[in-house]
C-alpha cells in the first residue's frame, strides 16, 4: 500500500494517517511491546467466557453483573490513586489501611461523635490527604525509599486502626448518603439521562478536538478511527445500562431493584477526573516526565520534590474515597477494613491493567480495566464454589502473568528500540 | 564577521575548595558562528560551560551578552538571557513524545489545559526552520526514535524559546558516521541563523567541519582562541595537549614557575 505523506504545522513530512495505517501503526506498537492494556482486556474477555458457560445462569445474569461494580468500586478507586504512586516508579503499601483508617475516622465522626455527614466525609478524605503529605515528605525530602516508609505505615496504620475501633470493636454506620454509596442504585430515568450525557459529551469532546486540529492543518486522526472510538464506547455505556435497568430483584413485588449502581457513576467520575488531570494539564505532564527520567526533569525546571509528594498525596486521598466506598458497601467498619487482600488486589489491578512498576507508563482507565478483571475472578470463582484459598492463588497467578508481560513487554521494548 | 561578541568572558575564576579549575579564562562567541571548545580531559570545558548555564557562580571574570554586563546565578537566568545547553546525556524524557519534550517545563497553556495544536505547531515550525523533515509523526515517542533524531531534538528544544546562544556539549559523541554528519549540518544551520553556537567537542574532524573559530583550554587556561582557517589540525592538537603551538598559545613557563618537588629535597 502506497503511504501519501503530507506537510504539517510549518512543513514537516509527515505520513498521511488512514485508517489501515491507524491499525497498522498498532500492530507495530503492540509487537514493539507497548501493549497498554490490551492483555487485560483479552484476560477479561477470557474470564467472562469461562465463568459465564461454567454458571450461565447466575454469572450472567443482571443483578451480578450490578454487583461486579459494588465488589470492585473500594479496590479501583485505591488502584487509581497507586497508579500516580507507580507513575513515578514508587509503591505505597500503606494504601489498603489508610482507606481502612480514613473510613473508620468517618464511621465514628458519623456515630460516636454525631457529625453530619458532609462533615465526616470530609474528615475522612482530609485524614487522607494528610497521610499522603506525611508519605510523600519522608520519600522525597527525607529520602527512605517509599517501599520502606510505606511498608512501616502499613504497620502503623493497621495499629492505628485497631486503637481507635478499639481491640475487635464493629462499627456500623447509619443509613443515608454514604451508605447508599455502594450499595444503591440510580433511578431508572437517571440512569439513562447520565448514561446518554456521558455519550454526548464524549462525542463533543472528540469532535470539537478534530475540528480545532483540522482548522490549524496538523496532522489528524483519520475520522473512522474516531467515530470507531464514539461508537464503541456508547456501545459500551448504553447495554449496559440496558442491562442494568432491568428488573434484578428476586421478588420485585417486595422491593423493586434496578437501575445503574451509583458506585458506576463515581468510578466514572474520578475516571474522567484523573484522566483529565494526568492528559491535559501541565502537573499530569510533569508527572510522566519524572516517572520517565527525573534528571531531564529537574534540567527542565520542573519541581521534582513538589511532584514526588503530590502523587502521594492523590494516592491516599483516593485511598480515603477507596476506604469510604469499602465502609458502605460492608455498612460497617471493623479492624480488617482495608486489610487482607484489599492493597494487594490494588496493585493488582494497576498492574493488571496495564501500568507500568517501572515508573512512567500507566493510564487511569488500566485501574478499571484491572479493578474489573480482579472483580471478575473473585466473583466467578466464588460462583463456582471455589475456596477462597484457591481464589487467593488464582488471582496470585493472575498477578504474576500481568507483571510477567510487562517485564517481557519492556525486555521486548528495549531490544527494539522502543524504551 | 560580525565584530562584536553576543557573548565576552574575562578573566573567569572558578575554583573547588584549594583547587582552581579555571584561571582567568576570557571568550568570545559570535553570533552567526560556530566556536569549538575543544581541551583534554580536565581542561575545564565543562566547568566554563556550567558557568556560563548558570550551575556554578564564578568568582571571578565578568560577562558581558549583548554589551550588557550581565550576572548569571541560575539556570533560570540563563534560559532569560537566550543561553541554552544542549546536555551530552541529552535530558530527553523517553516515555514522552517529541512535542512534549520539546515543551516540558514550558508547556504552553489555555486555562488549566495544555494547549496541544499551539504546541505541536509551533514544535513542527522550529523542527522544519532547522531543516528536519525526517520524523515520521510528531507524536513519535523519543524512546523510537534513532540516537541522531533524539539529538535534532534535543537541539530544537534549546533553539525553540528564541536563543541567542546555544551550547552543545559533544553532540556527536555516541553517534554512527551519518548521524554525525546529520547533527554537524544542523550545528551548522544554527549559527547560519544567526546564533551564537558553542561546539564542545573532542573530535578535531568535527571541529574543523564546521566551526570558525577554535577555543583551546589547557589546564583550566584559555591558551589561545583562533580562526579556524588559520590552524591546522596538528597545530590544535598542539593547543590542547601542550597549551602552545609555536608562537600561538601560552608563553612557555619560566623554570622559577617549578617548584622541585623530587622526594628528599627540602628548600
Amino acid at each position: 500500500m502506497s503511504t501519501t505523506t503530507l506537510e504539517t504545522a510549518g512543513g514537516v513530512k509527515v505520513v498521511k494517517p488512514t485508517v489501515a495505517s491507524h491499525i497498522r501503526d498498532y500492530i507495530g506498537r503492540i509487537r514493539g511491546g507497548d501493549l497498554g492494556a490490551l492483555p487485560a482486556v483479552l484476560g477479561l474477555v477470557i474470564l467472562v467466557l469461562i465463568f459465564g458457560s461454567a454458571r450461565s445462569d447466575t454469572f450472567f445474569s443482571a443483578g451480578n453483573f450490578a454487583n461486579l461494580f459494588n465488589q470492585a468500586a473500594g479496590v479501583t478507586m485505591i488502584a487509581m490513586g497507586l497508579i500516580f504512586v507507580l507513575l513515578l516508579g514508587e509503591i505505597d503499601l500503606s494504601a489498603g489501611f489508610a482507606a481502612g483508617v480514613c473510613g473508620a475516622v468517618m464511621a465514628i465522626l458519623l456515630t460516636e461523635k454525631g457529625y453530619s455527614e458532609p462533615v465526616a466525609l470530609a474528615a475522612a478524605l482530609g485524614s487522607g490527604v494528610v497521610i499522603g503529605l506525611l508519605l510523600g515528605f519522608l520519600v522525597s525530602k527525607v529520602g527512605i525509599p517509599s517501599f520502606v516508609v510505606t511498608l512501616a505505615a502499613f504497620l502503623a496504620f493497621q495499629g492505628v486502626l485497631l486503637n481507635i475501633l478499639g481491640e475487635g470493636k464493629n462499627i456500623s454506620i447509619p443509613d443515608g448518603f454514604i451508605k447508599s454509596l455502594n450499595k444503591d442504585s440510580l433511578s431508572v430515568t437517571w440512569s439513562w439521562i447520565l448514561a446518554i450525557t456521558a455519550v454526548v459529551i464524549f462525542a463533543l469532546i472528540q469532535f470539537m478536538r478534530y475540528r480545532g486540529r483540522a482548522k490549524r492543518n496538523l496532522v489528524n486522526e483519520p475520522i473512522g478511527i474516531i467515530l470507531l472510538r464514539i461508537g464503541g464506547l456508547a456501545a459500551l455505556i448504553l447495554i449496559s445500562t440496558a442491562i442494568l435497568t432491568q428488573e434484578r430483584a428476586i421478588n420485585p413485588v417486595i422491593a423493586s431493584l434496578k437501575g445503574v449502581p451509583i458506585a458506576a457513576p463515581v468510578i466514572g467520575g474520578f475516571l474522567v477526573l484523573w484522566t483529565f488531570v494526568l492528559g491535559r494539564t501541565s502537573y499530569g505532564r510533569h508527572v510522566y516526565a519524572v516517572g520517565g527520567n527525573a534528571e531531564a526533569s529537574r534540567r527542565a525546571g520542573i519541581p521534582v520534590d513538589r511532584i514526588r509528594i503530590s502523587v502521594f498525596v492523590i494516592g491516599s486521598f483516593m485511598a480515603a474515597v477507596g476506604g469510604v466506598m469499602l465502609v458502605s458497601r460492608a455498612g460497617s467498619v471493623d479492624p480488617n477494613t482495608g486489610g487482607s487482600s484489599t492493597l494487594l488486589y490494588a496493585v493488582g489491578a494497576a498492574v493488571i491493567g496495564g501500568t507500568s512498576l517501572f515508573g512512567g507508563k500507566g493510564k487511569i482507565i488500566h485501574a478499571v480495566i484491572g479493578g474489573a478483571v480482579i472483580a471478575v475472578i473473585d466473583n466467578g470463582m466464588f460462583l463456582m464454589d471455589f475456596s477462597s484459598g484457591t481464589r487467593y492463588m488464582f488471582t496470585g497467578v493472575i498477578l504474576l502473568i500481568a507483571a510477567g508481560v510487562d517485564a517481557l513487554a519492556r525486555r521486548r521494548a528495549a531490544a527494539t528500540g522502543n524504551r | 564577521m560580525a565584530a562584536t561578541p553576543l557573548l565576552e568572558l574575562r578573566g573567569i575564576d572558578k575554583s573547588f575548595g584549594p583547587v582552581q579549575v579555571l584561571h582567568d579564562v576570557g571568550l568570545n562567541v559570535y553570533p552567526g558562528e560556530v566556536t569549538a571548545l575543544v581541551g583534554d580531559n580536565g581542561a575545564g570545558k565543562s566547568t566554563l560551560v556550567k558557568c556560563i548555564s548558570g550551575i556554578y557562580t564564578i568568582d571571578a571574570g565578568t560577562v558581558t551578552f549583548d554589551g550588557k554586563q550581565v550576572a548569571i546565578h541560575s539556570p533560570r537566568d540563563a534560559s532569560e538571557l537566550g543561553i541554552e545547553v544542549v546536555y551530552q546525556d541529552l535530558a530527553l524524557c523517553d516515555n514522552l513524545d517529541i512535542v512534549q519534550n520539546m515543551f516540558l517545563g514550558r508547556e504552553k497553556k489555555r486555562g488549566i489545559v495544555l494547549d496541544e495544536p499551539t504546541m505541536e505547531q509551533m514544535a513542527g515550525e522550529t523542527l522544519a526552520s532547522l531543516s528536519v523533515r525526517t520524523v515520521k509523526s510528531l507524536r513519535q515517542l523519543v524512546a523510537s526514535l534513532s540516537g541522531g533524531q533524539r539529538q535534532t531534538v534535543a537541539i530544537a528544544k534549546a533553539v525553540l524559546w528564541n536563543s541567542r546562544v546555544v551550547i552543545l556539549d559533544e553532540p556527536t559523541a555516541a553517534l554512527g558516521v551519518a548521524q554525525t554528519a546529520q547533527v554537524l549540518e544542523l550545528v551548522r544551520r544554527l549559527a547560519d541563523n544567526g546564533l551564537g553556537v558553542v561546539l564542545i567537542s573532542h573530535n578535531m574532524n568535527d571541529v574543523f567541519a564546521v566551526s570558525d573559530r577554535i577555543a583551546a583550554l589547557y589546564l583550566g587556561r584559555m591558551a589561545a582562541q583562533v580562526k579556524a582557517s588559520d590552524v591546522t589540525h596538528a597545530q590544535v592538537v598542539e593547543l590542547i595537549t601542550g597549551g602552545r603551538s609555536g608562537n600561538l598559545g601560552l608563553p612557555p613557563e619560566k623554570p622559577t614557575d617549578f617548584v622541585d618537588i623530587t622526594p628528599g629535597v627540602q628548600k
